[in-house]
């Protein structure tokens, strides 16, 4: 495609962004004096500063773009992605489990683990959070480079170190606080860069009704009923009547339960940001506070995608195509940015897809030097030294853990396979995550012995039921039938991968229940207090006026969020 | 808190809004074709300026209430 020229008032907004970022890393890093300050901010961040931190940290380069290409790919139905699979869960979590990570004083998710269950599994899940941090944050930041290489011609190599360098000094100047503090500067920057772009695409489609319209000709162009493009829940019935080609009950289970409650219950990256608060109301406002902005993201990140596969379909030439004649739809953001907006606004627009990429880099890194310094040095290296120690091996661990993420973005250009391989084995890890934390919290039987080896159970029933089935028109090898036999073929890979996850989930949750049955528990109850739900006394929201309890916020946050998902069945 | 948020968000947008309406006023007009005809570049630049204002605003009135979120 024909590079987009910025002009000296992009590059001037552009390098305003990058002086602030650094300024608030330098202004903040005379408060870092323990290591708690690094990791965990001194646990002083207020709930509505955490929140929004808790959203932009997941705000990474898969959201925007892939969003966005999704929308383009499927429509209405990304919205599954937020309504479905994001909300409900992070209402549980801030409503049920918040207790227990803030109230038992973890440090972190897999420090929980280790007072729950015991060493080994905790072990396991540090060790494969930690691999899976820095290839994620190396991942992002491949993306940036090679999107900065398409869209602007900008040199693949000056983007990484460029974008490794900025997030390096800021994190090691200010720690986690510095990363959340601009991961709520992202925040607003990503709202009001691309906010422009979606009202000026609407009003050139004509609106709401003129985009539905033209996505009932994609629809029907591609053989679908004519609200494929625009429903999202009238379509999933069967299978092969949606373009994701996934049914209600893989849908709902797969991705609305299991991946979406493993991934924002379980995942340190998020959850840190919640620890971080100043008090347990604050901690278990942090996922509520930030449902509210995240359920409104589809209309910021997904109808780009859907006006850009409306234009291309009415009015054609828009993305470019790829080698076997189908759209780019990982270009439809930036294209419509180029499409749209003028010099100037341009500037901003591509500014807040750079702070996209760097934040979800950040809230990698944070996590990663975190679980590294607590749970693998503190642990197993070198236990026992001063504080002053592990705040100094934190600082180190940013270092060495970006050089490490540089290093993967590069094994990334040279050997795509390798990714797509650790993608889909971190997949089989997380997806039985869940079970182990739902039982865990909530059956005080639950043993370590269960939990670990649960968890393996799990691990290895996603792999084989990955290795026995293929999606539709898919080859054997690494999209599955690795094990020599096909016994069932999917519609689609979104729809293997939601199966794998239950699949996974079930397996976990059965033998932790079987194994922890067989084995004796070695907590006592008194060990267990503040760990398990039955045990730890009830947290008060009684002198708390009822406007800020979470559970009324719970509630209005569900009921809205029912309110859009009929809006837009 | 340690450093009040609102004063970096609130300076950061207020530059970029004052840049954009500047840019907005003297830019040549075939540059908005693309943006259908509208001087987007003033219109979003004066959103940004408010909002600014607004994070400013709340900064230093918070910043003068003991017991607010940026008073400590």
């Amino acid at each position: 495609m024909q590079h987009i020229q910025l002009g000296p008032i992009d590059y001037t907004i552009l390098i305003v962004y990058f002086a602030f970022v650094l300024g608030i890393g330098w202004v903040l890093r005379r408060f870092i004096k323990s290591s708690e300050d690094f990791f965990l901010s001194g646990r002083s961040i207020p709930a509505w500063i955490a929140g929004l931190a808790f959203i932009s940290a997941n705000l990474g380069a898969q959201e925007v773009i892939g969003m966005g290409a999704s929308g383009a790919k499927y429509g209405m139905m990304t919205s599954h992605f937020y309504w479905l699979g994001a909300i409900p869960a992070m209402v549980f979590v801030g409503v049920f489990m918040m207790p227990f990570y803030y109230g038992s004083r973890a440090r972190s998710v897999p420090e929980y683990l280790k007072l729950r269950f015991d060493e080994k599994t905790r072990g396991f899940n540090a060790m494969t959070f930690a691999v899976m941090t820095i290839f994620s944050s190396g991942i992002s930041m491949y993306a940036l480079a090679k999107l900065l290489e398409l869209v602007l011609g900008w040199d693949f190599n000056a983007s990484i170190i460029l974008s490794a360098l900025i997030v390096l000094i800021y994190i090691f100047l200010g720690g986690l606080t510095s990363a959340i503090y601009n991961e709520v500067l992202q925040f607003f920057l990503i709202v009001l860069g691309f906010l422009p772009l979606v009202l000026l695409g609407l009003k050139d489609v004509g609106g709401w009704s003129g985009l539905t319209a033209k996505l009932h000709v994609v629809a029907t162009q591609s053989g679908f009923a004519p609200g494929a493009w625009s429903d999202s829940w009238a379509h999933v019935g069967n299978a092969h009547a949606n373009p994701m080609g996934v049914e209600w009950f893989g849908l709902i289970m797969g991705l609305g339960f299991v991946l979406s409650f493993g991934y924002w219950c379980t995942d340190f990256l998020v959850i840190q940001r919640a620890m971080a608060a100043d008090s347990m109301t604050a901690a278990r406002r942090t996922p509520l506070l930030a449902a509210i902005p995240k359920m409104l993201f589809p209309f910021l990140v997904i109808v780009p995608g859907m006006i850009a596969i409306a234009l291309q379909v009415t009015r054609g030439g828009l993305l470019p195509l790829e080698a076997n004649g189908t759209p780019n739809y990982n270009l439809a953001v930036p294209v419509l940015l180029a499409h749209y907006l003028p010099t100037g606004l341009l500037g901003l627009g591509l500014t807040a897809l750079m702070a996209s990429f760097m934040s979800g880099m950040a809230g990698n890194v944070t996590a990663f030097n975190t679980v590294w310094t607590y749970d693998i040095y503190q642990s197993y290296i070198k236990p026992g030294r001063p504080d002053r120690h592990y705040l100094r091996m934190g600082q180190a661990a940013t270092v060495f853990g970006i050089l490490l993420s540089v290093a993967a973005a590069y094994v990334t250009t040279r050997f795509n396979n390798i990714m797509d391989m650790l993608q889909l084995v971190f997949a089989f890890v997380n997806a039985p995550l869940f079970a182990t934390f739902l039982l865990g919290m909530f059956w005080k039987r639950t043993t370590g012995h269960g939990a670990f080896f649960g968890l393996l159970i799990g691990t290895l029933t996603a792999a084989v039921h990955d290795g026995l089935v293929l999606p539709l028109g898919d080859h054997v090898g690494l999209k599955g039938g690795y094990l020599g036999a096909v016994l069932h073929v999917y519609p689609s890979e979104m729809a293997q991968n939601f199966w794998t996850a239950i699949f996974a989930w079930t397996a976990c949750f059965v033998a932790t229940i079987v194994i922890s049955l067989l084995t004796t528990r070695k907590k006592s109850d008194d060990d267990l207090k503040g760990l398990v739900y039955s045990l730890t006394p009830r947290v008060r929201d009684r002198d708390l006026p009822w406007y800020k309890q979470p559970a009324t916020l719970a509630v209005l946050v569900l009921v809205l969020t029912l309110v859009l998902n009929v809006i837009f069945w | 808190m340690k450093l009040d948020i609102r004063y970096p968000i609130g300076l950061m947008f207020g530059l970029f809004g004052l840049i954009l309406v500047v840019f907005g006023l003297t830019s040549s007009r075939a540059i908005y074709a693309a943006s259908l005809g509208i001087d987007v570049n003033l219109w979003w630049g004066l959103v940004l300026l408010v909002f600014g204002g607004v994070m400013l605003a709340f900064a230093i009135r918070g910043g003068r209430r003991p017991g607010s979120p940026g008073a400590d």
